[in-house]
């Protein structure tokens, strides 16, 4: 399995505008492994992960997923792939259990109501599990997401600024999801400003400055 | 009236469309060209309207507005006819050309529609007694600007260029798509009521005048969407920074 | 694990709909005590004449339902984009084309239920009988919120993402909508007065093909809308 590329950015660039926030990056990781992406804001960590999980497309260049090509086969590759970003994806009226169980049934899953409370209870939230979110501090909507995340069972996950807005034992929690994550084989791309953070939890590093590799390592 | 294309037209965009593909070096003097032709003919167009052509046998010289108003409006359904070919075409395929030539027949065709509906108007009060009788084709034309107003509005309330095109493209096919049927709608809604007046003679003189009216007004058009076509495809430029396709290889040395 | 096709993701995302609708109830109240505010206003400012009243009926009803649409189709994609969540969907992934279908077919459904509250309201106020039957009227209902809904939940997609989206979508929807007014308009008008020459049939017929037409063109561009490319 190792020595299959799983994420292929071949000379991508990505244009908002007159700007561009991707400018020609070439990258292969392998699978199974995983990846620190940093850089400041704006320089297109954002973009290139919702590139990755095909939500928007390269302006120029290719990004093959998994032997896939983004456009051309990305019903196939969002089955594979999950995001934890910025935005929730959450519906404010909804249970968190009801929320999660609209993503189990889109994916075909069997009692998804089931493994949505357990994954909820993993992440200690099953006391509110009849709050709608709208009523969820900020760390407890990212535990939602995360659970969101474990229902995906994403081969490939890509966590764009997970640590934010989360108390320690939040992060615990989040860590402990990277290394279930990693143990399972998925490979995985990590965003974050907590560098040192990340290093410990990835092999290999991505440095973004205006839209282009700085470094690579 | 009958919609009869006359002959001079199609030879105009046989031209058109011949020297654009087949001749570039004189690709670049057909636009003045037709400017001029445009110029020139509506320069003449008064006397032919107004002294040349004979009266009509019921309405008199009130007729003549038929000379402004007929072939603006002739002109501005060719025109978004070319919104809704761009639309289509951008949707299959990318380019800021048809982007731009989109939002250029569409400002054209809603400014000559406009002047059209005003013109029904003036033309109403004399023969109908009042300003608007609610008559299927002018009220089609007046629903047809305010869609394509709504199109135009759009345009300027997207600010990203590449979203921009796509949504008034989706626009322009739903808005084009949308006007036999409610030519068809208002045409059974008001059938109930009234029926409209047009001149039922047809002097060879008028048709004459009518023919060159048609393809002054073509080339009138012609010559507006060229200029407002390069005006936009600028400002694309502008945007997106065309016309660099791709951020060099290498980031520029500060 | 199977994947559901076209159908079944559009039932999901129908009944997510439905679900929050349902839990957000107070809202929807306030949307139906909007409609019959508009019906009353209607009513007032075109004055006491009963004649009058009951002739028009059809038209103030069908433009009460126009007006309080905004509102929904507005909200039908607000929720959408608080936390991204359609982004979410269609990363499950979901087809955009049963996106819309179930968004469309859940704004339909809103769109009847307004108008069923609306019905007796109007057949109080405006005074009138229904000639051809009740189930004949509810037909035209129907109808009439799937002509609303397909260019209303293409054009709330759009409006959602762009500035003055508030004033946006009227903007864009009304005019388009016109050809389905006049003849739901005219259906209803025939249906509650009777139709002695036979004239329900092409307005019936217009309204289909508009919703043929309608459904067709956002089934095939509502991907257009909502993916990047």
């Amino acid at each position: 399995m190792s020595g299959e590329v799983a994420i292929d950015i071949r000379d991508v660039s990505k244009r908002y505008g007159p700007r561009w926030a991707l400018a020609r990056v070439t990258y292969a990781l392998p699978v199974g492994r995983s990846l620190l992406l940093t850089g400041h804001n704006g320089s297109g960590k954002t973009t290139l992960l919702r590139m990755i999980a095909t939500a928007s497309f390269p302006t120029a260049g290719k990004l093959m997923v998994l032997g896939q090509d983004s456009r051309d086969d990305r019903q196939a590759i969002r089955q594979k792939v999950g995001l934890l970003s910025h935005a929730s994806f959450l519906y404010e009226d909804l249970t968190a259990t009801q929320n999660l169980v609209v993503l189990g049934r889109l994916m075909g899953l069997q009692d998804p109501e089931g493994k949505a409370n357990a994954l909820l209870e993993r992440v200690g939230l099953k006391a509110r599990t009849d709050n709608p979110v709208r009523q969820f501090s900020a760390g407890m909507r990212k535990r939602v997401a995360i659970a969101r995340l474990l229902l995906k069972a994403p081969t490939i996950a890509l966590l764009d600024e997970p640590f934010g807005e989360l108390d320690p034992a939040g992060i615990e929690q989040m860590e402990q999801l990277i290394a279930e994550l990693k143990a399972k084989g998925s490979t995985l791309v990590l965003a974050t400003h907590q560098i040192d953070q990340g290093i410990r939890l990835t092999e290999a590093r991505l440095h973004l400055e205006n839209g282009r590799i700085v470094e690579a390592a | 009236m009958q919609l009869d294309i006359p002959l001079s037209i199609l030879l105009l965009i046989i031209v058109l469309v011949g020297t654009q593909i087949f001749v570039p070096s004189i690709r670049k003097w057909v636009w003045p060209a037709i400017a001029v032709i445009a110029v020139g003919m509506l320069a003449v167009h008064p006397y032919f309207a107004l002294v040349w052509a004979p009266p009509e046998r019921e309405m008199g010289d009130v007729y003549r507005i038929i000379y402004v108003h007929v072939p603006q409006i002739q002109v501005a359904l060719v025109v978004l006819a070319i919104n809704a070919g761009c639309s289509l075409a951008y949707l299959m395929k990318k380019s800021w050309v048809t982007d731009a030539l989109a939002e250029a027949s569409a400002e054209v065709g809603v400014y000559m529609g406009s002047v059209a509906v005003l013109l029904g108007a003036i033309w109403g009060k004399p023969t109908w007694g009042v300003y608007w009788d609610w008559d299927p084709r002018l009220t089609t034309a007046a629903i047809l600007i305010v869609v394509y107003t709504g199109y135009l509005t759009l345009r300027r309330f997207v600010e990203d260029p590449d979203k921009r095109a796509t949504w008034s493209a989706v626009m322009g096919i739903i808005a084009f798509v949308n006007v036999p049927i409610t030519y068809m709608s208002v045409k059974w809604w008001n059938s109930l009521h009234q029926k409209q007046s047009s001149p039922k003679t047809v002097d060879p003189q008028m048709v004459w005048v009518l023919h060159w009216s048609q393809v002054a007004f073509f080339a009138l058009m012609t010559t507006f969407v060229w200029h407002r076509y390069l005006l936009a495809k600028a400002q694309r430029e502008k945007e997106v920074a065309l016309p660099e396709a791709l951020p060099p290889a290498r980031p520029e040395a500060a | 694990m199977s994947r559901p096709g076209l159908f079944g993701t559009l039932l999901i995302v129908l009944r997510k709909d439905l679900l929050i609708e349902w839990r957000t109830r107070a809202r929807l109240n306030a949307l139906i005590f909007f409609a019959l505010a508009t019906l009353l206003m209607f009513n007032f400012a075109l004055g006491p004449d009963t004649v009058l009243m009951r002739a028009h009926a059809a038209g103030y009803l069908w433009l009460s339902i126009l007006f309080s649409s905004v509102l929904s189709l507005g909200e039908s994609f607000r929720i959408e984009m608080e936390n991204l969540s359609l982004d979410g969907i269609k990363l499950a992934p979901a087809d955009a084309r049963a996106i819309f279908l179930g968004k469309a077919l859940g704004n339909t459904l809103m769109l009847l239920l307004l108008s069923l509250v609306l019905l007796p309201a109007t057949i109080a106020l405006f005074d009138v009988h229904i000639v051809m039957g009740v189930p004949a009227f509810i037909g035209i209902l129907l109808i009439g919120s799937l002509a609303i809904s397909a260019p209303g939940t293409i054009y709330a997609a759009i409006a959602s993402n762009a500035r003055a989206r508030d004033v946006l979508l009227p903007l864009l929807l009304f005019p388009i909508l016109i050809p389905a007014l006049l003849a739901c308009v005219k259906a209803s008008t025939l249906v509650l007065q009777g139709d002695p020459m036979n004239q329900l049939d092409s307005w019936l017929r217009l309204l289909l093909a508009f919703v043929v037409i309608y459904w067709s063109i956002g089934f095939v561009l509502f991907p257009r809308v909502i993916e990047d490319d």
